[in-house]
């Protein structure tokens, strides 16, 4: 039977015994209001409840005798005994017509016109008219399928219920009729989406106790969890027993504990099953929510849900149950085309969503598919670069199926408009959230004009999962199964052992290289000393991102009892709670999601971010930097700084046009110019020109390369410096002699007002390395200044705004000239100035003023604020020459 | 005439209301404490203790007593004492709070003292700062003075980390 039906059935049943006592007691206290607000209470939960499944018989009965009771209840109708007798023989009528839901899960066919109509005259106040005969039969309401059948679409129309059925119903219950009355209306189903064939045991006779009452009885969930968790126990020192015994052969115990291992798992499948609830339950709302969605969208939309009866855990179901309620109205709002669309395109008016779920190997497996357009590669690409995700270079590399992966970030929406359903850019990454925390993964696949399929994995139940137990620094840690994908042994004298780059740990995995977390170090435990024999790395993934742990030991798998950590530890990330192993002993749990977090998906954080996130470490000048490799005007390697580079774009030669003799190009609505390296234009003669794009507000330039080489992370220190303009000098990158571009070279060759003249000298290093203070709002020019002042033999600590320079001062940071950008939001450079000459400790500090706007005037405030000098944005040899003398002049002052 | 309440129901500042209180005593650094006994669950010997990696200072690890892991705090370290000598074998005293299990490790335990209200005294406004806040009052004993410890505080790790 439908479980909804069944339900409804068994709470039914309890309330109309209680509401036959209660009439009772309300005759016999007619005026007792507390009676009365209860009777009318269960009376109108029935009603609303009928209305809600699609039974208009019992509805309209419920309604009537809610009329009279609330006349009762208002004082409007003296309760006599006859108005009771009247009001329990329609519970009477409700009892009968409930007994035949049970049975034949459809309500009796009749009408009830008789008893409606003695209800409502008992409301109206008029006299009551004795019990009339059997009313004439009625056919059906055509109300019917209002609620559930435009949602529910089951596959098929159910047989009609065999007229004979519905002859056991009680007294004033009225002759059955052949429904075939003519009419070719719906038939009126119970609600039952995935109604069964089954049905209820027939109980003969009407009148008697509700056999789908006397076979349920409720159960106190607690008390199921206190029931699990015994079990659990049990199940641990039954493992514990195992262990004992593994090895002795000639064991006497090994027979009986034989049996109670048998038992003991018997024991937990039967406890766990009475936690066990069907997906349907957590189905239920769906076609309703479909429907509505196809009303307002004017989409016709067919829901599907296969496997409904699949049962899972109900602490998982009650966790999945918004996910998927979220993934669902995804595919029918941006998923499926609008109906004119799908007709244009060929495809079936009717969208389908499909829900399937099924158990594969102790997961249960849940698919939510449709047949509309596919997620939008495009769009997601644009938006993940421009929500800073992703770098340009690193996107081109990136299968499709890891740019849809995209869609499960905070943030993220693609849709254009939005809508009443979804479009807001919460939800997925929610989605994502709550299905890992259940210990499950959520994978998407997507055909461009066919659909995508998302499919979600979860475990049958939380309260005992597989863990794998592995060692570090003597302590046992468990690491969930379910993410670990496979072990790696590495030995000193492996292959491939675990290499560092710049004392991050990685491996080389069948072409891959794969991140590594030493746990050792994650979780403090102790320094790793020097080299091992031999240890494991646990390759685990969390969502699409694969990580290596590396441990001492891997033990085995065992079954454990996940137990939530002591509020006091809560907050350590890095474990999703603690259990008893087999000996008896208390483990940690490593919770992946926690070690991904900590140890940060460095790899997807690419361009502008990484730069902000460097700068806002106070980048050394010896600090790593991404480069990007290319060439350009010859064979040898040539590198600027990534930060630099707004983008990576490859042009059309054919769109190139020439303006002035000078090329450019129509870039994002903006004309941009393009620049070639050594001042000779070479184009290719036709396909794309792979373009280094610059940009600083509202400039953009365009840096012609032949080739892009790599992005490589590598310390930038310029070995040799060059005395040609628009070179730095040359640094070894990534093992190469490369000559490291300077972009600021370029800049003022594409516009007269973003850089002035900027001829190629360098204030010599003859200093030993003092320490400048760079504040300046722009990360364009803190990234340019940055290399060239540390080219320059400076080091150099740059922060974004005079708040953040003055906190550096509050840290006790020491510097021997600051240089100040002007212009910045927040706390300009004038009143930067000021306080810093205020205070003692910074007071005596040289400062020097950069800004596009060097007129007589700023340079006169720039020195009564307190600015020892004042240079022109744009002007670095001047920059390179103040800084030299301000410092030479200040030591020797001091 | 010594009135059973409820452990749940008691609160630490209704100390004055029975004539007397019943205490579980124990030794840290030679000072006595105590605590009320019927918040006091378990006293357990030397255990076998996982450690904990990135918890506070104070959590020594965590212990199964019969099924439950109960987290162990370092009373000592709490207190701001020195590290009991490795050598020397401590005891622990498991109290219950909002659900969960918690073991004291003390010194040593001793015998449970039935103390006058009459002899209790507020915190001396000398005493350390630190100690004061974990402390509720102290009791005049014959021979010596006996802290009482404020066992919901001593568990907070909210306040103060």
């Amino acid at each position: 039977m439908d479980d909804l039906l069944s339900e409804f059935l068994t709470e039914t049943s309890e309330s109309i015994s209680v509401l036959d006592v209660a009439l009772v007691n309300l005759e016999q206290n007619p005026n007792d209001p507390q009676i009365l607000g209860n009777i009318f209470r269960l009376v109108h939960t029935i009603k609303g409840t009928c209305g809600f499944l699609g039974l208009p018989r019992l509805e309209h009965v419920a309604h009537a005798g809610e009329n009279v009771l609330g006349k009762f209840r208002d004082g409007e109708l003296e309760v006599t005994p006859d108005a009771v007798t009247l009001i329990l023989q329609s519970i009477d009528r409700i009892k009968s017509i409930l007994s035949h839901l049970e049975q034949n899960e459809c309500e009796p066919e009749g009408s009830d016109i008789d008893l409606i109509e003695r209800l409502n005259a008992m409301a109206e106040g008029r006299s009551v008219g004795s019990p009339s005969a059997p009313p004439p039969p009625s056919p059906p309401m055509p109300t019917f399928e209002s609620v559930v059948a435009a949602a529910a679409a089951p596959s098929a129309p159910e047989p009609e219920p065999e007229p004979a059925a519905a002859a056991p119903a009680p007294a004033p219950a009225p002759e059955p009729e052949p429904v075939k009355s003519g009419v070719p209306a719906p038939t009126p189903q119970p609600p039952a989406v995935t109604a069964p064939v089954e049905t209820g045991v027939p109980a003969p006779g009407g009148e008697k106790e509700s056999a789908v009452a006397a076979q349920t009885i409720r159960v106190n969930v607690e008390l199921l969890e206190n029931l699990m968790t015994l079990v659990s126990e049990l199940v641990l020192t039954r493992n514990q027993l195992l262990q004992m015994v593994r090895g002795k052969d000639d064991s006497e115990f090994a027979t009986p504990l034989q049996r109670l291992s048998h038992i003991t798992t018997d024991l937990q499948e039967g406890v766990m099953k009475t936690r066990m609830q069907p997906i349907g339950n957590a189905w239920a709302k769906l076609p309703r929510i479909v429907r509505d969605l196809s009303v307002e969208m004017n989409k016709k939309i067919d829901l599907q849900m296969l496997g409904a009866e699949t049962e899972l855990d109900r602490q998982v179901l009650e966790l999945i149950k918004d996910p998927l309620t979220h993934m669902v109205r995804n595919s029918a709002d941006h998923g499926l085309e609008p109906t004119d669309e799908r007709k244009r395109i060929g495809k079936p008016e009717v969208g389908k969503i499909v829900l399937n779920a099924f158990h594969e190997g102790g997961h249960i497996i849940i698919e939510i598919s449709d047949d509309g357009r596919g997620l939008n590669l495009d769009r997601i690409k644009q938006k993940a670069l421009q929500n800073g995700l992703v770098g340009e270079s690193e996107l081109e590399t990136m299968t499709p199926q890891q740019i849809y992966q995209f869609i499960f970030r905070a943030g993220f929406s693609t849709a254009e408009k939005v809508t009443s359903v979804s479009g807001r850019g919460v939800g997925m990454d929610v989605v994502r959230t709550n299905i890992e925390k259940i210990g499950g993964t959520v994978e998407l696949k997507s055909q461009p004009g066919k659909g995508s399929t998302f499919v979600i994995k979860i475990p049958l139940t939380l309260a005992i999962v597989s863990a794998l137990i592995v060692e570090c620094a003597v302590e046992r840690f468990a690491i969930p199964q379910i993410s670990v994908l496979e072990l790696v042994r590495v030995t000193a004298n492996s292959e491939h052992g675990i290499e560092m780059i710049n004392n991050a740990p990685v491996l080389r995995l069948r072409d891959r290289l794969l991140p590594l977390v030493s746990l050792k170090r994650l979780l403090k435990l102790a320094e790793d000393n020097g080299e091992q024999q031999e240890t494991f790395i646990v390759v685990t993934q969390v969502g699409t991102y694969t990580f290596g742990i590396i441990v001492d030991r891997v033990f085995d798998t065992e079954e454990i009892v996940v137990k939530p950590v002591a509020p006091i530890l809560r907050h350590i990330s890095m474990f999703s709670g603690n259990t008893i192993l087999g000996d008896g002993s208390v483990i940690m749990i490593l919770d992946p999601n926690g070690i991904a977090g900590a140890t940060g998906e460095s790899g997807l954080l690419g361009g502008a971010q990484a730069a902000e996130a460097q700068v806002a470490r106070e980048s050394h000048a010896d600090a790593k930097t991404s480069l990007l490799v290319f060439r350009a005007g010859g064979e040898d390697l040539k590198a600027v700084p990534l930060a630099l580079v707004a983008r990576l774009e490859e042009i059309e030669v054919k769109d190139i046009e020439h303006s002035h003799g000078k090329p450019m190009v129509q870039y994002r609505g903006h004309l941009m110019p393009l620049i070639a390296i050594d001042g000779i234009m070479n184009f290719r003669e036709e396909g794309r020109q792979p373009v280094l794009v610059f940009s600083d507000r509202e400039h953009t330039m365009g840096l012609v390369v032949d080739e892009i080489v790599d992005i490589v992370e590598d310390r930038m220190k310029v070995e040799l410096s060059a005395n040609n303009p628009g070179i730095i000098g040359t640094a070894v990158i990534a093992g190469k002699a490369t000559t490291i571009i300077d972009a600021g070279y370029y800049l003022p060759q594409a516009f007269g007002d973003w850089f002035g003249r900027a001829d190629k000298e360098f204030g010599n290093a003859e200093f030993h390395q003092p320490r400048i203070l760079l504040v300046d709002d722009s990360p364009f020019f803190r990234n340019l200044l940055t290399p060239l002042l540390s080219v320059a033999g400076y080091e150099v600590i740059s922060v974004e705004s005079a708040d953040r320079a003055l906190a550096l001062r509050e840290q006790g940071n020491e510097f021997d000239v600051i240089v100040s950008d002007i212009e910045m939001p927040g706390m300009s450079g004038f009143e930067f100035a000021s306080a810093v000459r205020s205070d003692a400790r910074w007071g005596l500090i040289p400062m020097v003023a950069l800004s596009s706007h060097a007129t007589e005037k700023d340079f006169e405030r720039g020195r009564q604020v307190g600015f020892n000098d004042y240079i022109a944005k744009f002007d670095r040899d001047a920059l390179l020459q103040t800084l030299a003398s301000t410092i030479a002049a200040n030591k020797g002052a001091a | 005439m010594n009135q059973i309440v409820p452990a749940g129901k008691r609160q630490s500042t209704e100390l004055a209301a029975p004539e007397t209180q019943d205490f579980v005593t124990m030794f840290i650094e030679g000072q006595l404490f105590g605590i009320p006994v019927l918040t006091v669950q378990d006293v357990l010997g030397p255990q076998k203790i996982t450690r904990i990696p990135l918890a506070p200072r104070e959590v020594a690890g965590s212990l199964n007593l019969r099924g439950r892991i109960v987290t162990a705090i370092d009373v000592r370290l709490r207190l701001g004492l020195p590290k009991r000598a490795e050598e020397k074998k401590g005891m622990s005293v498991v109290v219950d709070m909002g659900g969960e299990l918690y073991s004291l490790m003390v010194d040593s335990v001793g015998e449970v003292l039935s103390l006058p209200a009459a002899k209790f005294e507020r915190n001396p406004p000398t005493l350390d700062l630190h100690w004061r806040e974990f402390s509720i009052g102290i009791y005049r004993l014959d021979d010596k003075l006996l802290v009482v410890l404020d066992v919901g505080k001593l568990l907070d790790f909210t306040r103060n980390e």
